[in-house]
């Protein structure tokens, strides 16, 4: 199955976003979208093209972008609110958590350029604290899609779900792998590849990590279960623990904070059921700063052989 | 619809409400609650265009919106003699397993409450969205929404008045409690809000003045208000109350903002409030 998990092409994941806002507004006439001055990086211009009047322009006002979102939910609109992740997120996480959360609000909080990879604009952009952020928020799915197409396809799904979604997503191009016009089935993990020996689990970008990961320790005969974990929260834990109930041994990976992130969901899960030697492939307690995509993924930890080496110190565990 | 003689007798229950639910839950927030008591009267007996029942998207009716959650006694005094849920229920007011939180929530299912408020300068931000999505419906009421006015300290009012201004949401009327008093003193001592209304103006609302403890008064200028919506612009209206309106030693003073009275003080309040519609039952004597 890894064979089939093949590269068509490169794309940003904020233009599957771009993609699916646009299909999503012309299938639901429901479908809103606020802007606070990125609608190029959110890629949100066809949406505003053909339905000028459900966008609204909010201009560097975050926090009133999250109020008003939550005042055209009220009156039953779906609102999808996009600005970068930090923004999204940290900015206005009171306003979030008592009018969103609290308020059982059905709005879309649509964040671009998470993680790392956000690239050149360095750390304060690069936010690696969001996932654990919004997953603590009672109520709130959180979401990161791992490519173009997936991304495309939640970002269409959520407006079916009732409730506040967190949608993650990235700046840089980066291998698309996963069918077009898939089904998106929020909460419910894929897995990739099947395998005997280790359970690799990834989130957005660092999906097509560990599908390289799983390729490179394939060729030394070692087995490895690639699961796809694009929602954090409801968290499939069923899937989670068969696969690990089958290989006994874990390796996460993300573009985010080891503290908060999908890893220690997972670790969570696993020491209330089924405890089993686990190494995170994730951000170790600092801040990011400048740089190309890859270098940056390479210097933090989070390159390919960052995710080999770790899945070996998990077997070494194992045995 | 109720005249001024039936709303004054209204404001006083409603200001007896108040007194009551502080005493018992000994807590919550009576001073500006007291205040607002003759606005919160005018609105729910006579401004508000509104469907009987409750319906959390406020389709075909107007709606509003409570910024500054912690005069909660007010309003759900309001919403229960509005008849919204019954009057009993006051009495649970802070209490375990209560729809009445300390500050307003729609968690609970409270009919009447729409949005969650309490920390300060969000509640404009949700006007306006409700204000929008009824443009995008094309109903033509009103979205309602009050604010404090040490809450005008928080900078997201700022931002949504900017919007409100720029978007022409001109079906808003947005009333600030204008009150002079925060928790720490006087608006002047803490941070002054300066020149009020020309900062209103400056941010290109209209902008009307009245007083909030006149009925008569307060009337009239809701009914301007209403007057000049949908001529482009957003309409605010300071409101000049006092805190602690009605009971002679609570007025005038930020000292009664988040304290409750005790036995004592509450049985002297209650003797300068006529009760009019019959108390709700409380758990004790008074």
């Amino acid at each position: 199955m890894l064979d089939q998990l093949i590269n068509t092409g490169s794309k940003a994941t904020r233009d599957g976003f771009g993609a699916g806002l646009y299909e999503i507004g012309k299938l639901n006439p429901d479908v809103v979208a606020l802007c606070a001055d990125l609608v190029g990086s959110l890629k949100m211009e066809a949406f505003i093209k053909d339905f000028p009047e459900r966008f609204f322009q909010v201009g560097i006002a975050e926090a009133n972008m999250i109020g008003i979102a939550a005042g055209l939910a009220t009156s039953g609109k779906i609102p999808y609110t996009g600005t970068f992740a930090n923004f999204s997120t940290g900015r206005v996480y009171d306003q979030l958590r008592q009018s969103i959360a609290y308020s059982d609000k059905n709005v879309k909080v649509c964040a671009s350029h998470a993680g790392l990879t956000l690239g050149e604009d360095g750390a304060t952009h690069q936010i690696l604290e969001d996932i654990g952020m919004i997953k603590m928020l009672p109520g709130f799915a959180v979401i990161c899609p791992c490519d173009y197409n997936q991304t495309k396809a939640a970002t269409m799904a959520i407006a079916e779900h009732y409730g506040p979604v967190y949608l993650r997503f990235g700046r840089p191009n980066w291998p698309v792998f996963t069918p077009e016009n898939q089904r998106f089935e929020i909460g419910k993990a894929q897995v990739l590849s099947a395998g005997a020996d280790i359970s690799l689990i990834a989130t957005g970008h660092m999906v097509w990590q560990i599908v390289e990961a799983a390729r490179a320790l394939a060729a030394e005969g070692i087995s490895c279960e690639v699961i796809n974990v694009h929602t954090i929260k409801p968290l499939d834990e069923e899937t989670i623990l068969d696969s690990v109930s089958k290989t006994k041994c874990v390796v996460s990976a993300e573009e985010h904070q080891r503290n908060g992130g999908l890893g220690e969901s997972i670790a969570g899960l696993l020491a209330r059921r089924l405890p089993a030697p686990m190494e995170f492939v994730a951000v170790n307690d600092s801040f990011g700063e400048s740089g190309k995509p890859m270098e940056l993924l390479d210097k933090y930890g989070l390159g390919i052989p960052d995710v080999i080496a770790a899945a070996k110190r998990a077997l070494q565990r194992k045995s | 619809m109720a005249d001024i003689t039936q709303l004054k007798d209204i404001a006083s229950q409603v200001r007896r409400d108040i007194i009551r639910q502080t005493y018992y839950s000994n807590s919550g927030h009576p001073g500006g609650s007291l205040g607002c008591a003759d606005f919160f009267t005018a609105l729910y007996f006579k401004v508000l265009r509104r469907h009987p029942h409750f319906d959390m998207t406020g389709k075909g009716e107007d709606m509003f919106f409570l910024s500054n959650g912690h005069i909660s006694p007010v309003w759900y005094s309001a919403l229960a003699r509005a008849g919204y849920f019954p009057i009993e229920e006051l009495a649970t007011f802070r209490q375990l397993h209560s729809r009445l939180q300390g500050h307003p929530a729609t968690h609970e299912g409270l009919p009447g409450i729409r949005i969650a408020s309490g920390s300060l300068g969000q509640g404009l931000s949700v006007a306006i969205g409700a204000a929008l999505a009824k443009k995008l419906n094309g109903d033509p009421h009103l979205v309602y929404a009050l604010t404090g006015d040490g809450e005008l300290q928080e900078g997201q009012i700022w931002e949504a008045a900017m919007f409100a201004a720029h978007h022409k949401v001109d079906n808003l009327i947005v009333t600030v409690d204008w009150n002079g008093q925060q928790i720490d003193g006087p608006n002047d001592e803490v941070i002054s809000l300066g020149n009020l209304p020309a900062k209103w103006e400056a941010f290109g609302w209209e902008v009307l003045h009245t007083p909030g403890n006149d009925m008569a008064s307060l009337l009239h200028t809701l009914q301007h208000a209403g007057e000049l919506t949908g001529k482009g612009r957003p309409v605010v209206v300071l409101m000049r109350t006092e805190m602690g309106f009605g009971v002679d030693f609570m007025m005038g003073s930020h000292k009664w903002h988040g304290v409750a009275p005790n036995k004592e003080q509450a049985i002297k309040a209650l003797a300068q409030l006529p009760e009019t519609l019959g108390d709700y039952p409380g758990p004790g004597e008074i």
